[in-house]
């Protein structure tokens, strides 16, 4: 076990240095001159030539990667090229607007699809199965912009059960005033697809052998179930969630700019408008390394939820 | 069966060696199961209907002027019948009685006659502003049939285009990692491994903010092939991974060390004699490719980040209409979110009927 983490852990860093490479070199290549961005329109030469100066881009290429590389270990990324805000900043105070929001669609909407899956996979080949089946063909063609649109129309302009948008510096305020509908269209449009899924995730254990013998011997159905199969079936439904978690950290980034919720995601997107180059090469390096990270606990976990795997 | 087949043949091989029936091909094979499934007929029908409206579209058939402004502004649908608003309808009297004479004090007096003859010489053309359209009118007045049509083709056009570009990529390295194996095997997993890890949207966003601002929008322009661009650079992955598997089982395969053996090149092997054999796998992950391409340009163009302003895509559209919807003007939203539905069910559906007559394995 130790054995195997350790070398997981030392697989990552030529990822990892991928991953810088990648960024810096993307950046370094295609990005417009940061010294120009920074200086703005009326900028003479040799303010330019000081900005230059300063963040070192008149120095060798390998000593600009050593200090892409120092930033990216100290987590000092210096301050934001629009607002000044330190980058550091942006980030602990952006995150948590993001998990107030995506913690509770990830849950809802993982337990919403095990149970809704289940239910199908057991009516397997009936006509709610079916309808089940063509109804989340048809929704998941329909773009996510469009549920957002109609639902924050309806529910929250014509109703008006829900504030159209906003957001608190309160966490149980936010939770209770302005998260509920976010987080409820967000779980809707998931559902049917999810439920498409985890229905295939069951469907695959259902017709073992075990089920058969656990039927025959008298266990209840439910045992069954949420015993037997739900067990057998944590493997897929571990890496399907693990895919999805890194996506928590930057949040649902049209949720957050259609809510106006002040979380990652959107602050990712304005600073793609405005030629922010530090807060998305910090946002798009860490979460890389977040999502390793993930990965290597999911591989851990499947060892918890199925003894029989082997680290090899 | 066909070890029978082969028994009888056997004395006389060389003289029946054209006798010999003919089997059908994987393709043949696959039409002719494609066939028998209902609603994969359906929606290819559905799918062909659109693509000859792209193509229509392409060629300035249709939708080649949906920026005229044909009706009034926020002209509804000829289903829902004109507007009945008295507002508009108030009527200013006119004042009554001959005008007054001014043309002694006028300075300008003199000259009316010469401008009047200069303007009757301008043509002026008076358009009649519909009141209805057939699916309605924007916020400009311009027809949003027009408008779901050429955005029609540009939605579908980039989605398929970044497919294409992806599907190109991923097969190509898949091709090369799977077939050759060892350092360019480790250096491809590598470079697949640094792409994965990065979250796609921020990657997304990471080439957005390099292709829309940076250097390469001057060479590449504002055109929708930085959108294709971007796509493919962040889509190959996937193809990349199954093309790998699929060399990988087929490198060692006895046609292939046949071929080998009769003196293919490694190129010819890899593209000419393995390529087909997996070529089921490549048109399966290209149509879905296609769907998840066209959903990801309507929110990029969404977004702005897409197709530059003076076009129109699905995803403009949808811009457009969120702020449409609050004046109750919800035609544009519907007209595009119905015909990108409508597409995107019967290229999915498609898509499903293919693999299956594919890969009747899979079932």
């Amino acid at each position: 076990m130790l054995s195997y983490l350790t070398r997981r852990i030392l697989q990552m860093i030529p990822t990892l240095a991928g991953v810088i490479l990648l960024v810096f070199f993307l950046f370094k290549f295609f990005g417009d001159d940061p010294a120009e961005i920074l200086g703005g329109m009326y900028a003479r030469p040799e303010q330019i030539e000081s900005i230059r100066n300063e963040l070192g881009l008149n120095k060798p290429i390998p000593q600009q990667l050593w200090l892409f590389v120092e930033k990216v270990v100290t987590f000092n990324w210096g301050h934001s090229w629009a607002t000044n805000e330190s980058v550091a900043h942006i980030f602990s105070t952006r995150l948590p607007a993001s998990l107030t929001i995506m913690i509770p669609i990830l849950l809802l909407s993982v337990g919403l699809a095990i149970v809704a899956g289940m239910a199908v996979a057991y009516v397997r080949g009936s006509l709610t199965d079916r309808a089940v089946m063509v109804i989340s063909t048809v929704a998941l063609s329909i773009s996510f912009l469009v549920y957002v649109i109609i639902g924050q129309y309806i529910f929250a302009f014509r109703l008006g059960w829900f504030p159209v948008q906003g957001w608190s510096d309160s966490v149980f305020t936010n939770l209770w005033k302005y998260a509920p509908l976010p987080v409820l269209i967000a779980v809707l449009v998931s559902l049917a697809p999810d439920t498409r899924l985890y229905r295939t995730f069951f469907l695959d254990e259902m017709g073992q052998d075990y089920v058969r013998t656990a039927r025959a011997k008298g266990v209840a159905e439910n045992t069954i179930l949420f015993k037997h199969v739900l067990r057998n079936a944590m493997i897929p439904i571990l890496t399907n969630i693990a895919t999805q978690l890194p996506g928590v950290f930057v949040g649902s980034f049209l949720i957050e700019v259609f809510f106006s919720i002040p979380g990652l995601g959107r602050e990712v997107y304005t600073a793609v408008g405005r030629s922010d180059y530090p807060v998305i090469q910090a946002a798009t390096v860490y979460l890389a390394v977040l999502t390793m990270v993930i990965n290597l606990i999911t591989d851990v976990m499947y060892k918890l939820v199925d003894p029989r795997v082997v680290f090899k | 069966m066909s070890a029978d087949a082969s028994l009888e043949i056997a004395p006389v091989a060389v003289a029946t060696v054209p006798a010999l029936p003919k089997s059908p091909g994987v393709w043949s094979q696959a039409w002719t199961r494609l066939r028998r499934d209902r609603v994969g007929m359906g929606s290819l029908v559905v799918v062909v209907l659109f693509l000859v409206l792209v193509l229509l579209a392409q060629f300035g058939v249709v939708g080649g002027d949906w920026q005229r402004e044909v009706g009034t502004p926020f002209a509804p649908p000829t289903f829902v019948g004109a507007i009945q608003d008295e507002s508009e309808r108030a009527v200013v009297d006119a004042p009554q009685g001959p005008n007054i004479d001014l043309s002694d004090v006028d300075p300008l007096a003199p000259r009316y006659k010469e401008w009047d003859e200069r303007a009757s010489r301008v043509k002026t053309a008076v358009t009649v502003k519909a009141t209805t359209l057939p699916l309605g009118g924007d916020r400009m007045g311009r027809d949003v049939l027009s408008k779901v049509i050429k955005g029609a083709q540009v939605s579908i056009l980039v989605g398929v285009a970044a497919a294409v570009f992806a599907t190109f990529i991923g097969t190509l390295l898949g091709a090369l990692a799977g077939y050759f194996g060892g350092r360019t095997d480790d250096f491809l997993e590598w470079l697949y491994n640094v792409f994965t890890a990065i979250p796609y949207i921020l990657l997304l966003f990471a080439l957005a903010a390099l292709f829309k601002s940076g250097p390469l929008a001057k060479t590449l322009g504002q055109g929708v092939w930085t959108v294709v661009i971007i796509l493919g650079i962040v889509g190959w992955t996937g193809i990349y991974r199954l093309i790998r598997a699929e060399y990988i089982k087929h490198r060692s395969r006895e046609y292939v060390r046949a071929a080998d053996a009769i003196g293919a090149t490694n190129l010819s092997r890899m593209f000419v004699h393995i390529l087909p054999n997996v070529s089921h796998v490549v048109l399966v992950q290209l149509s879905l490719y296609v769907v998840a391409f066209i959903k990801a340009e309507v929110i990029l163009s969404f977004l702005g980040l897409g197709v530059p302003i003076d076009m129109v895509s699905w995803g403009t559209m949808l811009a457009e209409a969120q702020t449409e919807l609050v004046l109750g003007k919800w035609w544009q939203l519907a007209a595009a979110t119905v015909f990108m539905a409508t597409f995107v069910t019967a290229f999915a559906l498609l898509t499903d009927a293919l693999r299956d007559a594919m890969d009747p394995k899979l079932r």
